[in-house]
């Protein structure tokens, strides 16, 4: 829902980062306000999960230029841990496996670390087992799950229902959710999306980046942009979403070759 | 990023005990030689028997060759350049604890360990070690009264010369090794346990040792004995200063245990490691050995080893008694330039003897980690079984880990599982304990522990939490 006097969450401001002196974001403008459901959506390689780990924080990508406000403060300088107590998450397009760890108890200890940032109460592992099996309900997850390594031996679809369950628990203020749909069957993809649906609030913000117009069906995006070679290249409503799935990412290298005799963009740089 | 930051300060302080006691110390001259085995002997006031089996020790050892088969790279140790015995200046060692030299207690206090009436722990007993002698041993008169003996071997050679004659070098012969003959040869101080039958000994028992002079080696020498039906649970914990130069520690631990008797022996070893060009840091050449002497008894060895340049460890059990029990859980930890070559023996003798080896190696920096186990079942172990699990976790790109099982078995009718694995705490996977609020040393501790507790488990509780810590501490700054 778009209300152009909500309080801005998300600021981003010509956002350059590398990986391995390697520039991939070249240049990101997007703005969030409270209440609005944004999808990114653009071919594969064009920065979209970086852009999404930069705003996490992952130390193998450095920020050339560019800012990022977080309710209006420096997000950039904040560690991946403190990004994620005061609301931000991402939802990992490929979550890792973390052999050893009980599930139960990391989610235990990720929700204590946002409610303690919050001024609320540590939770024992009796009170986090009630809240936890209520926000089970939201993804429709077994339990056994919960008694588990951390991801281990998960399935593509359960691995991303565990993310969302992390979503459920943390109550984030700005999500971004990398291809949280990808391998998702067609009834978890239900699931998944009524979950999305059901936490968001005119409070919070979601950045949706998928390929697919079936997820934008089942959650209808205030804003559509379209990455290409590190930006982004076009934003609109959700008609763009539709527009793409007729006529695909033809246009994206016609209008890349225009910016780049206009010398906008700066050359890709030639390894 | 402050990220970066706050790995650094945790670095500085991997080592917190690597302060030096300023306190005036006596010496003998350094080097080795038949006169400074007589000379040990004779400043200990022994008697005869000890100076015998010393020197038999000294005299087989000059026959040894030292061991090459590990996988471990050091320079040629010079025996001639050792200091055999050190100890802090003080007439004989004190009635009570009051007597002692206060700058002695105010250093194990530092260590965590108070030994003062007020501060104790009261549920553990504790004989400090400080360099070559046992400076203190708490809780004696209380222990006393149940019948169990827990003072200095020193003390024991005096107050129960029958028992250390009947024991010493039973489980582990003068001639077993090079350092186990040195060790027999020069040793020092070390702990004495006597638990007679029957008993459950009311509380943990717990000797800290403590290297302080740089040029010293340290000999420690410990001896348990569990009559039939008794139990005791034992702790061990070291330290030592950091200094430039390497320090030799060979010590020789024997523990015998008769019909339904029951020993847990844990170990905590945190001597200084080196810095992280591998500089300085103990040669740890340690000889660990139980017998399951009776039938139905039981011996479990739990080992923590985060410390030491150099860790030459295997603690066994030689499994005699019918249906004895043998056990090993080992978490072994390295970082920077440390090697550790460690595992256990498990030596099938008597019908239906089970052994269990757990061992968790952790490599991290440029260290090199080594799994040696050997499980051997002789032709009279009919139904004997066991289990060995060997994980290997690395850390970084730069490190190696090994694993060097053996198995020689002369019995048909015999079972022997073995299950090895390794795997790599990833940037990814710490990004993403990160992503969700969770600090990058309560990550790091959380797959090391998730890693290492089968093994954790097994500690006295006290010490479980403790240990997690520590490996966490280690490793900062390794990862990522
Ligand atoms: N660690 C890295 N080293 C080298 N190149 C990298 C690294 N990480 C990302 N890249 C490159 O950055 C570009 C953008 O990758 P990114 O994962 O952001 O794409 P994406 O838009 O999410 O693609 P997809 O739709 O396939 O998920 C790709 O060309 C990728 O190969
Ligand atoms: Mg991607």
């Amino acid at each position: 829902m778009i209300r152009p006097d909500a309080p801005v969450l998300l600021e981003i401001r010509d956002l350059h980062a590398s990986v391995e002196n390697q520039p991939i974001l070249k240049g990101v403008n997007l703005c969030i306000r409270a209440g609005e459901i944004h999808a990114v959506m653009g071919r594969n390689g064009s920065g979209k999960s970086t852009l999404s780990k930069v705003l996490a924080g992952h130390p193998a990508y450095t920020v050339t230029a560019g800012s990022v406000l977080y309710k209006g403060e420096d997000l950039l300088s904040l560690d991946p841990e403190q990004r994620s107590r005061i609301g931000l998450f991402l939802g990992f397009q490929y979550p890792v496996e973390i052999p050893g760890v009980s599930n139960l108890e990391f989610l235990r200890v990720a929700t204590n670390a946002r409610r303690g940032q919050r001024g609320e109460e540590e939770l024992d592992t009796f009170a986090f087992e009630d809240l936890v099996r209520d926000r089970l309900s939201v993804v429709q997850m077994d339990p056994a799950f919960l008694d588990r390594s951390v991801n281990e031996g998960f399935s593509g679809g359960e691995k991303k229902r565990n993310e969302i369950l992390q979503m459920a628990l943390l109550e984030p203020v700005v999500a971004i959710l990398d291809e949280t749909d990808s391998g998702l069957d067609i009834d978890a993809l239900r699931i998944v999306a009524s979950g999305v649906n059901q936490l968001s609030s005119v409070d919070n913000a979601t950045l949706l980046i998928t390929h697919y117009q079936r997820l934008l069906d089942l959650i209808t995006p205030d804003a559509v942009h379209v990455m290409a070679a590190g930006r982004i290249l076009r934003s609109g409503g959700k008609e763009l979403a539709l527009e793409l799935e007729r006529s695909g990412y033809d246009w994206v290298d016609a209008e890349l070759a225009r910016l780049d005799a206009e010398g906008e963009r700066q050359p890709l740089e030639v390894a | 990023m402050s990220s970066s930051a706050t790995v650094g300060d945790l670095v500085s302080q991997t080592y917190k005990y690597g302060f030096v006691t300023d306190i005036a110390t006596d010496k003998i001259d350094k080097g080795l030689s038949e006169e400074v085995v007589r000379l040990i002997s004779s400043m200990k006031q022994e008697p005869a028997f000890l100076l015998d089996f010393r020197l038999r020790a000294y005299r087989q050892w000059l026959q040894m060759d030292e061991p090459d088969w590990a996988t471990l790279g050091y320079p040629p140790i010079d025996f001639q350049e050792i200091i055999y015995y050190a100890a802090p200046r003080q007439q004989d060692k004190k009635a009570s604890l009051d007597e002692v030299d206060p700058k002695l207690l105010e250093t194990f206090e530092k260590l965590g360990i108070p030994l003062s009436e007020q501060k104790r722990l009261s549920n553990v007993a504790v004989d400090a070690v400080f360099d070559s002698v046992s400076i203190a041993t708490t809780f004696r008169e209380q222990l006393a009264e149940h019948g169990v003996i827990f003072c200095s071997i020193s003390e024991a050679v005096k107050d129960h010369p029958e028992l250390v004659q009947r024991y010493l070098g039973t489980v582990v012969p003068t001639n077993d090794n090079y350092f186990a003959a040195l060790n027999s040869a020069v040793f020092s101080d070390g702990s004495f346990v006597f638990i007679p039958k029957g008993v459950e000994c009311p509380m943990e028992l717990s000797t800290y040792f403590r290297i302080n002079s740089g040029d010293t080696g340290q000999f420690e020498r410990t001896l348990i004995i569990a009559e039939e039906a008794s139990t005791v649970s034992y702790l061990e914990g070291c330290t030592a200063p950091m200094f430039d130069t390497n320090q030799l520690h060979a010590a020789v631990v024997e523990l015998v245990a008769l019909d339904d008797a029951s020993i847990k022996y844990s170990t905590v070893q945190n001597w200084y490691a080196g810095d992280e060009n591998g500089v300085g840091g103990i040669y740890n050449f340690v000889t660990k050995r139980g017998h399951c002497r009776g039938d139905r008894s039981h011996i479990s060895w739990t080992q923590v080893e985060t410390g030491s340049a150099i860790t030459w460890k295997y603690p066994s059990c030689v499994l005699q008694g019918a249906d004895s029990v043998g056990e090993f859980y080992s978490v072994a930890l390295t970082n920077n330039r440390q090697q550790a070559d460690t595992g256990s023996k498990m030596v099938h003798v008597g019908p239906r003897t089970r052994s269990t080896i757990v061992s968790k190696g952790i490599s991290a920096g440029h260290s090199s980690n080594s799994y040696r186990g050997l499980v051997q079942i002789g032709p009279k172990a009919v139904g004997a079984r066991n289990y060995s699990q060997c994980d290997s976790m690395l850390i970084g790109d730069q490190a190696a880990a090994n694993t060097y099982p053996y198995i020689r078995c002369q019995q048909p009718q015999a079972s022997i599982e073995h299950e090895a694995s390794t795997c790599r705490i990833s940037a990814d996977q710490l990004f993403y304990l990160q992503s969700r609020g969770i600090g990058f040393e309560e990550a790091v501790s959380m797959m090391v522990s998730g890693f290492c507790r089968d093994v954790f488990n097994q500690l006295p509780m006290e010490f479980a939490a403790e240990a997690d810590k520590l490996l966490a501490l280690k490793l900062e700054g390794s990862v990522g």
